[in-house]
């Protein structure tokens, strides 16, 4: 709960992200603009080090033209809603049936086993944190993981320590199947579309 | 008119109506628990199941609105089989502490596991606990207890216009409160302890003091503003353990204030218990015959026009009719009752009525208050005029200090600037009083108190005149009182030069002896050498100054009328027995005029009634709204300038009762924060 | 086997270029303005003939629901949405649509809204598609660029928005009051109903809620016929559909078929066959979490559509097949769903709220065999106390998969409880 959370006294949006409001307010129609409260905080978390303080909420719902208490209710009932600091490189692990069937329990604890964190703890040095998440939605591409905003398919074992050692070396891996698939498409010959020509970059 | 089948019974029902109130209007009663006839509609807790011809799912009688040819079933054996399901998924995580619940005897969840819970638990797992919450010196959160019905959130965000409750957190998770650690600031919070159907939200004050089956409950009538909201007295032996809302459409609806409910611990502190009489600048203990003695000292031979009569805030008119009567006897005619120094004009009735009515509100298509802050001293009237806002079409305005009323209402102005230009017609605000068809005004003792008082009113009276406030079958001219003996005071004409001129008196030597009927909201320092006579039920700011004390009623312990701010005229009933030697107020009058040779010709309470009746016939409209005639009132003349302030400063201390009280002591200091915590009346 | 020629997705895999040209040149985009010019009432007839069902799991009438919309809205606007809060376990196909074949989204989006009379579609995305979304978002700039929506759009004289909408994380979002009720600002609980979303939905219009799948495959029934889209699959069961396949097969993959492709049919062609051969088949759930398993027995000749799922006591729902080889501790992977629907439960209502919870813990337990016999008729008297009781359809989804395994595996889950009894370590009865 955010109440063992020691929060900062005020939340003010950067001059960068004020200019973003604008144009976020835009999507809904006026008198609408409680509709922004789902994006206003999560460009709050963005700039606060991907945690939303309370100052943050009040300052959204004041923004928004809503009680605090609404704000309050919208930011604990979505999961992406992080209420306490959390690590640079958020792993979100899926367990859920489909990656669980393909080898979700290896991901996971090779993630614990290298990084010495149980599901809901941050590394000391603040540089991961480790969630364990319901589906994610890239199924056939399973078992996955989410790092901050990129999906990592395909994983096992050894490519997920891999993606850990490049995180931990200050590099980026990239996204996406980390075997030979370009997406969801079956492994090797394609069983359709097989006029598909190469397998072109986007 | 949609004709539809329930259990077999057609029954022809109005359109609009849900599926639960088309049961309800041919008797059969329908388990619920979030449901509640003056909230929305949540339909989350299930209970109120019932079959519909057609519909793959039973559905939620609650929400379902009634359709010609429906077929409902409430009695079969799946509905009944539903109702146990849902009870069962209800009890899973509730906790098995009746025995130490203060809801026990009055739960809507107990009562209902009787009729539809299993006679044991299948639930093998461990039961969710949550941890406790406070909510401020008023409400004990039990929130282990929740069921989630969402009626405290749904009052708060509906009725009470402050938000602060909601439900965070999702699924089994999911938590009611306020988030934040806070105390709640509605002054209307302690009704959510009514609407909770099960013990997550209890008293606080009255934590572990009662069942509810061992207490004894009396009808009676709200003081502590001059709303006259209809409430229960609860007590337990000698003593009032709480005070809870009855039902009164015109009036309270089904709410009262925090004040209302919880000042009532101040009936135990600070009560006058016997007669005083200051002998050698000390007051002390005394017999009735000494108090009586030590006035008939005072006054037998006096001359008239040297006594004076202050009449308080929580007088009754039993006993303001004797203390008129008295008064006369002794030669004077100086009695007052606007012991705020309101410029209240009572030639007629019309002038100081809250002529729309309450529930009239409810009919009014735009508002301008003037001077006065309902939020603060009328909650009731503040939920209803948030009511009408909520139906939409209803501009608001106010002239005054700039308050949060809990809906949408326009600061124009501070003060009397403002108030010119409307009379004028030259305001914006003019025009939507001109359009609008049954327009409004409040106003308040805050614009009345002034020394041009008499001047605002005359000019109240024509922006009332001017945009067709007053019409043959609408008066939109609304005084709100604060004071629930001030409207019965003017019906009984008890006004003179007013509380000033009687203070300057004492002040001057010219009056020598002054009554103050439960006077404490006035400047004792100006009662200069005056002989002070002091009737009341505490220990307060007149008692004080008393020479002697004649110990009274509270409003608990009397048959009493009370006339409220709409002139709805009410009685208060007798709950428990006065406190040591006090006595019922008009008794001790009558008595003392026994003593000094002036006996009054009344000697029970029908006698006195008649009285009252024979000074004004509106005594006889019992708990009737009576409409007030309309004249030439007020005074029309030059304004001093200057903004309107309300005199209550500090809701939760008005009067000598809340004064006494712990409880709104504790409030005071939570909301610390909040509003400085000021204290008294302002006035 | 589908032919290519006749999959509506040419770019499901992303192998061809995702822009606008690209799109253009696998036929999207191609006279809209004459499909809108046909007016209203024809493009919802159209929808209504192809037979499309909703892709989002539940399966009714595209074009039925459509024709629901008011034509007289007394000046209230119109509202489409698209539910792109993709989140049913073993479900991916709305993804592989918005970050490959965007363009068939936002055509579709607005040939739907010329249906409806709406005047802007919000596409709700679920949060965690944020690099979906972006794709989805850079289609929307430049259908705006090239003048296909916006002002005008296509110069076929109606006005149109589209704006992405992005969730926070609530699988409950996917339904679609819950869904509204998110786009609003508020928790994502569902609404009761009475009213319906195409009177009182979004902002209090009329609003329809379509799966992104759906909007998708409009433009090219619409271009192509509605009787050429009928042609595929079965009465009632029509047109092509994304089908993913996960779990224990070789080559788990999304791919494009029709309906009624037979199930061994399907996962023996495109997914590379079930691990270690069909033999060594347990059980799939063909069609996302919320639907019942089906043992081997009965996948051997089960049709996937609607209907001849429905006939083996299961169904269709998004068309998520996942397979489950011998190796698979099945009352683990029920478990797993249940624990998915508590974590996922509103809390709104108390049947979901309270029930899934419940559920839940004894689902954690049967694992282990650490109940009773009797509380297994318990388990399912339970979910029967939230089926059907509840506010919206996810009582329903937490109850089924019980009820599928406790159908089809009895046994197995006797023999765990009797096993731990026999070891010492058991409930008392």
């Amino acid at each position: 709960m955010s109440t063992t959370v020691e929060q900062p006294a005020d939340f003010k949006f950067s001059a960068e992200n004020k200019k973003k409001l604008k144009g976020i307010f835009a999507k809904y129609p006026k008198g609408r603009e409680a509709s922004a409260v789902m994006p206003l905080l999560d460009l709050a978390q963005r700039q606060h080090q991907g945690w939303l303080p309370r100052a943050a909420m009040d300052h959204v719902a004041e923004l928004v033209g809503l009680a605090p208490m609404r704000v309050y209710e919208v930011a604990t009932f979505y999961t992406m809603y992080n209420l306490a600091p959390i690590g640079e490189n958020h792993l979100q692990v899926c367990t859920n049936l489909p990656c669980w069937l393909r080898g979700s329990d290896e991901v996971m604890g090779t993630c614990k086993k290298k990084l010495g964190i149980d599901v809901g703890e941050t590394t000391e040095d603040g540089k991961f944190s480790l969630s364990e998440m319901e589906c994610l939605g890239a199924c056939v591409n399973a078992p996955m993981m989410q790092i901050n905003d990129d999906y990592y398919e395909d994983l096992d074992e050894a490519s997920t320590a891999a993606l850990l050692d490049t995180l931990q070396s200050g590099g980026t891996p990239t996204p996406g199947p980390q075997n030979s698939r370009k997406g969801c498409e079956p492994e090797g010959e394609l069983t359709s579309l097989k006029d598909s020509k190469g397998k072109a970059d986007a | 008119m949609p004709k539809l089948t329930i259990d077999g019974i057609e029954v022809d029902v109005e359109a609009g109506l849900t599926v639960l109130q088309a049961c309800e209007s041919i008797g059969i009663e329908i388990p619920r628990f979030c449901y509640h006839e003056r909230l929305t509609i949540a339909g989350n807790c299930r209970m109120c199941l019932v079959e519909m011809e057609r519909a793959p799912k039973p559905v939620a009688s609650c929400a379902m609105p009634v359709g010609e040819g429906m077929v409902i079933t409430t009695n079969s054996p799946a509905v009944k089989k539903m109702r146990q399901g849902v009870m069962e998924l209800l009890l899973i995580n509730h906790p098995l502490d009746c025995p130490i619940c203060d809801q026990g005897g009055e739960c809507d969840l107990q009562d209902q596991a009787v009729g539809y819970g299993l006679d044991r638990s299948r639930f093998m797992e461990d039961k969710r606990s949550v941890k406790d919450k406070t909510f401020g010196p008023l409400i004990r959160a039990m929130m282990t207890r929740c069921i989630h019905c969402t009626r405290c959130i749904r009052f708060s965000t509906e009725i009470a216009g402050v938000p602060e409750m909601g439900a965070t957190g999702r699924g089994e998770h999911m938590e009611v409160g306020t988030y934040i650690e806070k105390a709640l600031t509605s002054e209307l919070s302690g009704n959510m302890i009514d609407l909770c159907p099960v013990g997550a939200l209890t008293s606080n004050p009255y934590a572990f003091n009662a069942r509810p089956w061992e207490l004894k409950k009396t009808e009676s009538i709200d003081v502590m503003d001059a709303v006259g909201a209809a409430i229960r007295v609860d007590t337990k032996g000698p003593e009032v353990m709480r005070v809870l809302p009855r039902l009164n459409e015109d009036v309270n609806e089904e709410w009262i204030s925090d004040k209302t409910r919880f000042a009532c611990d101040g009936l135990k502190r600070q009560r006058l218990d016997t007669p005083y009489v200051r002998r050698d600048g000390k007051l002390e203990a005394a017999s009735w015959d000494e108090a009586f003695a030590a006035i008939s000292a005072k006054v037998k031979d006096m001359d008239g026009s040297k006594f004076a009569a202050i009449v308080g805030d929580m007088a009754c008119a039993e006993s303001m009719t004797a203390l008129k009567d008295l008064t006369e006897a002794l030669g004077s005619r100086n009695i007052e009752c606007r012991q705020d120094g309101a410029k209240l004009d009572a030639s007629c009735r019309g002038a100081y009525l809250f002529n729309s009515t309450i529930a009239g509100i409810e009919e009014a298509d735009a508002c301008l208050i003037i001077g006065s802050n309902p939020r603060v001293e009328a909650p009731i009237i503040n939920a209803r005029l948030r009511k009408r806002y909520l139906m939409g079409g209803f501009p608001a305005a106010m002239i005054g200090e700039n308050v949060d009323l809990t809906f949408s209402c326009e600061n124009l102005g501070a003060g009397t600037d403002t108030l010119k230009e409307i009379a004028a017609g030259k305001h914006a605000f003019s025009k939507i009083l001109k359009k609008a068809e049954r327009p409004m005004l409040i106003l308040g003792q805050g614009a009345l108190m002034r020394s041009d008082g008499a001047a605002v009113l005359a000019m109240a009276r024509q922006i009332a005149e001017d945009n067709g406030m007053i019409s043959d079958d609408w008066n939109g001219f609304n005084v709100l009182h604060t004071a629930a003996a001030r409207v019965g005071g003017l019906d009984l004409g008890l006004v003179s030069g007013g509380v000033d001129s009687i203070l300057d008196g004492c002040s001057s030597g010219a009056i020598d002896t002054v009554y103050l009927l439960g006077a404490d909201e006035i400047d004792t320092d100006k009662l200069g050498n005056a002989f002070v006579i002091y009737q009341g039920h505490h220990g307060d700011v007149g008692a004080h100054r008393a020479d002697v004390i004649l110990p009274g009623a509270a409003y608990t312990e009397k048959n009493a009328t009370y006339v409220n701010t709409e002139g709805r005229v009410q009685r208060a009933r007798l709950a428990v027995f006065p406190i040591g030697e006090a006595r019922e107020d008009w008794t001790i009058i009558r008595a003392l005029s026994g003593v000094l040779g002036l006996t009054l010709p009344y000697d029970n309470l029908d006698q006195v009634r008649q009285r009252m009746l024979d000074i004004n016939p509106v005594f006889g409209g019992d708990d009737q709204q009576t409409g007030g005639a309309w004249g030439d009132f007020g005074k029309a003349g030059s304004l001093d300038g200057g903004g309107f302030a309300s005199p209550i400063i500090n809701f939760h201390m008005t009067d000598p009762i809340s004064r006494a009280s712990e409880t709104m002591a504790q409030c005071v200091e939570a909301l610390l924060g909040e509003d400085k915590g000021k204290t008294g009346t302002d006035g | 086997m589908l032919k290519d020629s006749d999959r509506i997705f040419q770019n499901l895999y992303g192998l061809k270029d995702t822009s606008l040209a690209g799109a253009k040149a696998i036929g999207d985009w191609k006279d809209t303005k004459k499909l809108i010019a046909k007016g209203r009432e024809w493009l919802v007839d159209e929808v209504k003939a192809s037979g499309l069902r909703g892709r989002g799991g539940a399966g009714f009438g595209t074009g039925m629901k459509w024709s629901f919309m008011p034509k007289e809205t007394g000046g209230r606007p119109v509202f489409l949405t698209i539910n792109a809060d993709e989140g049913e376990p073993g479900t991916c196909k709305d993804r592989e649509i918005m970050r490959n074949e965007p363009h068939k989204l936002v055509e579709g989006a607005l040939l739907a809204a010329a249906a409806v009379g709406a005047c802007a579609a919000y596409v709700y995305v679920r949060g965690e598609f944020l690099r979906e979304a972006e794709a989805l978002q850079r289609a929307i700039d430049e259908a705006y660029d090239a003048g296909l929506i916006g002002k005008n759009s296509c110069g076929a004289g109606i006005d149109f928005d589209m704006y992405v909408h992005l969730g926070a994380g609530a699988y409950i979002c996917g339904e679609e009051s819950a869904l509204i009720e998110s786009l609003e600002g508020k928790k994502g609980q569902p609404r009761l109903k009475p009213p319906f979303p195409a009177n009182v939905g979004l902002y209090g219009c009329p609003t329809t809620v379509n799966n992104v799948e759906s909007i998708a495959v409009v433009p090219a029934i619409l271009r192509r016929g509605a009787k050429w889209f009928a042609s595929i699959g079965r009465e009632n069961n029509t047109g092509t559909k994304l089908f993913c396949i996960s779990g224990h097969v070789n080559n788990p993959c999304t791919v494009e078929e029709a309906m009624g492709v037979g199930m061994r049919e399907l996962i023996e062609t495109h997914a590379g066959g079930v691990r270690g051969g069909w033999d060594n088949l347990l059980a799939v759930i063909p069609g996302g979490s919320s639907v019942p398993m089906m043992p081997k027995a009965l996948c051997e000749n089960a049709i996937m559509d609607f209907d001849g799922l429905r006939e083996h006591g299961s169904g269709l729902g998004t068309a998520a097949v996942m397979v489950m080889d011998k190796s698979t501790d099945v009352v683990k992977a029920i478990a797993r769903l249940s624990r998915f629907y508590a974590h996922e439960s509103c809390g709104q209502c108390t049947p979901c709220r309270e029930g899934t919870g419940w559920m839940s813990r004894m689902m954690q337990r049967m694992v282990t065999g650490d109940m009773t016999i009797d509380e297994i008729d318990m388990l399912q008297e339970v979910t029967k106390q939230i089926e059907g009781q509840t506010i919206c359809a996810l009582g329903d989804a937490a109850a089924w998969p019980i009820q599928g395994l406790i159908r089809h595996f009895r046994p197995e889950i006797e023999r765990r409880i009797n096993d731990r009894q026999s070891s010492g370590t058991g409930r008392a009865a």
